[in-house]
């Protein structure tokens, strides 16, 4: 039976990484898939490293454990890689997105021997260019789709559209500018998607 | 039609409780089961339903307003966890002895110490012989499916008792996933309006509630009450097959899978049977004869039946995920030997503690235990009766 993909989220207490993975859950299910998206609590506090996890697939999901050789890592806190091994176990052939300003051949050597893919997204940049603050989330959640591949781009951006405007129904203009979020982070993605293409030909 | 939908397990028994829309509910708040008051709080405050919601200082008043509520006629309900359920403990001896169909939808996490919030289910546990029902869950669909059958079990006449309906903190309150709803009229014509028979609010059929018994008549209080929970094994299978007709989805007091040529079976409750059954299918494609006995229904306690379907395997692995500190295994472990002795089920049996508060159990660790049952019979080694699995060394 096919095992769909596995994904584990690295961030901090307070930045929404449960979230992203929980948004996640909830954009794969529209496509139809079987979704799981759930947290690993420890003691909860602001800024706290934390872990939260997804499983999407084509089949009902049983397993109820974490995820302890996922396909994709989603790292929302550059910090972490100091004190976090955000490569644990990792797939061969996975991805490693995280959030930074860097190229992902400037980060690489914090990934303890990890020679995979990496992605890097300025989440932190593009937050503060569309919504003026530090919410990180929007854009690492874009990119998450963009690299999985979970659901196409045009699908995603419409789902993310009516879920924001559920979710801040009270305050409509924060939507415009994490609608901005999601396309920018997506960019990005998918222009170091086509590098890759390119090199691979 | 059915509703496709996703919502984590404590939205599910939410979504359940704003369908059956029931009289009274108290609650004090507790991790991992606060968002299951706060949710129906919110559609109290939305109007769509009109349920009495009453703010307590502490999970003593909780269970003690909801006694109150349902002996004068309403139908009533808390939520709690861990130390919560802890805290209620001489009203949950109270609630199920004065005979009320009251429903506790309990969200399992560990009890102290050290203090710890999440998943064992060292508090339903701790809870067993207080005379409740008591129905586990595997995921949100069964969080939700059993709330829908809790009033129908516990008003039963011949019942008369409340039931409590448990789920794995975090595992699955906290996790969304897949889910099918029922239509609202649906659960409401399953459920049905709750008439009392004997309630205090009853002009002109005066009662009393927890009155004074002397010697020569709480004994027979207490066989009745007994007889009560005995009943209540049919009347649980009654209700499933009533639910099965409305929602295609087919309950027991246990849940066995592929176990009708198995070897060797693993019993285990709650979350981590998902877990296990993935671990089954693995090892069945390289050709192991394993299988999983998923108890739904710990109270009342189906050793019989548990019995009947262990006759056959070569041994079984029974996974408590509590330590109950007799010094001689856990809570399941105990009463499924027990049970295997009494109908003479001669097979090997060991127990094994796992998962303690919160401590991950992966498919890995189900494979592993299963090799220890294949080693121990190919080699005729007894394993150790009682272990402990997945410590850090």
């Amino acid at each position: 039976m096919e095992k769909g993909i596995e994904i584990r989220w690295h961030g901090r207490g307070g930045q929404g990484a449960k979230t992203a993975a929980l948004l996640l859950a909830d954009v794969a299910f529209q496509t139809g898939q079987y979704v799981q998206g759930f947290p690993e609590y420890g003691p909860e506090r602001m800024g706290a490293p934390i872990t939260a996890y997804n499983r999407i697939s084509r089949n009902p999901i049983r397993v109820h454990s974490n995820i302890y050789e996922p396909d994709y890592v989603v790292v929302v806190d550059e910090t972490l890689l100091h004190c976090v091994d955000v490569a644990a176990g990792i797939k061969r052939d996975g991805a490693i997105i995280i959030n930074t300003p860097k190229s992902a051949e400037e980060v690489r050597p914090l990934l303890n021997g990890y020679t995979g893919r990496i992605f890097t997204v300025d989440a932190r940049s593009i937050s503060m260019k569309t919504l003026g603050q530090n919410f990180p989330n929007s854009p690492m959640l874009a990119a998450a789709v963009a690299v999985t591949g979970v659901m196409p781009r045009r699908e995603f951006i419409a789902d993310m559209k009516a879920s924001y405007e559920h979710k801040f129904a009270k305050k409509p203009e924060v939507i415009e500018g994490n609608m901005k979020a999601l396309s920018l982070a997506f960019d990005v993605v998918e222009k170091a998607l086509e590098e890759e293409y390119k090199m691979a030909v | 039609m059915a509703v496709r939908e996703r919502m984590s397990g404590n939205e599910a028994v939410a979504y359940a409780i704003r369908q059956v829309n029931p009289d009274v509910m108290p609650a004090f708040p507790i991790t991992p089961s606060t968002e299951i008051p706060q949710m129906v709080a919110g559609y109290i405050a939305n109007g769509e339903i009109d349920t009495e919601f009453i703010p307590v200082e502490s999970e003593h008043s909780s269970m003690s307003a909801a006694i109150g509520a349902q002996a004068a006629g309403a139908r009533s309900l808390t939520a709690t966890s861990s130390a919560g359920l802890a805290l209620m403990w001489e009203e949950l001896l109270l609630a199920a002895s004065n005979r009320l169909p009251l429903v506790l939808t309990l969200v399992n996490r560990t009890l102290s110490g050290p203090i710890n919030i999440n998943c064992d289910h060292s508090d339903g546990m701790g809870a067993r012989d207080t005379g409740w029902i008591q129905i586990y869950a595997e995921n949100n669909q069964e969080a939700y499916d059993n709330f829908i059958q809790a009033y129908p079990i516990a008003e039963r006449e011949g019942v008369h008792l409340p039931v409590m309906v448990c789920q794995d903190g975090f595992i699955t309150s906290h996790a969304v996933e897949n889910i099918e709803l029922l239509e609202d009229e649906k659960v409401k014509n399953f459920v049905g309006e709750y008439t009392p028979e004997e309630f205090l609010l009853n002009p002109g059929k005066p009662i009393a509630v927890g009155p004074y018994a002397v010697s020569s008549y709480v004994m027979e209080a207490k066989k009745n009450q007994e007889i009560a929970l005995e009943n209540a094994k049919a009347v649980i299978l009654d209700v499933a097959e009533k639910f099965a007709a409305v929602s295609g989805r087919r309950y027991g007091l246990f849940e066995e899978y592929r176990t009708q040529d198995a070897d060797f079976i693993m019993l285990i409750i709650g979350s981590a049977a998902g877990t296990a059954k993935q671990a089954v299918d693995e090892l069945r494609e390289e050709g192991h004869k394993v299988g999983v006995l998923k108890l739904r229904v710990f109270r009342p306690f189906p050793a019989q039946e548990i019995a009947q379907a262990l006759k056959h395997c070569k041994m079984a692995a029974v996974m408590d995920r509590c330590e109950s500190y007799n010094g001689n295994g856990g809570p399941l472990g105990s009463e499924v030997t027990a049970g295997l002795f009494r109908y003479k089920v001669m097979i090997e049996a060991v127990n094994y503690i796992y998962g303690l508060a919160g401590r991950d159990f992966t498919v890995e660790d189900a494979k592993a235990v299963f090799d220890e049952m294949e080693h121990a019979i190919e080699t005729g080694t007894p394993p150790e009766q009682y272990r402990y699995i997945g410590l850090r060394s």
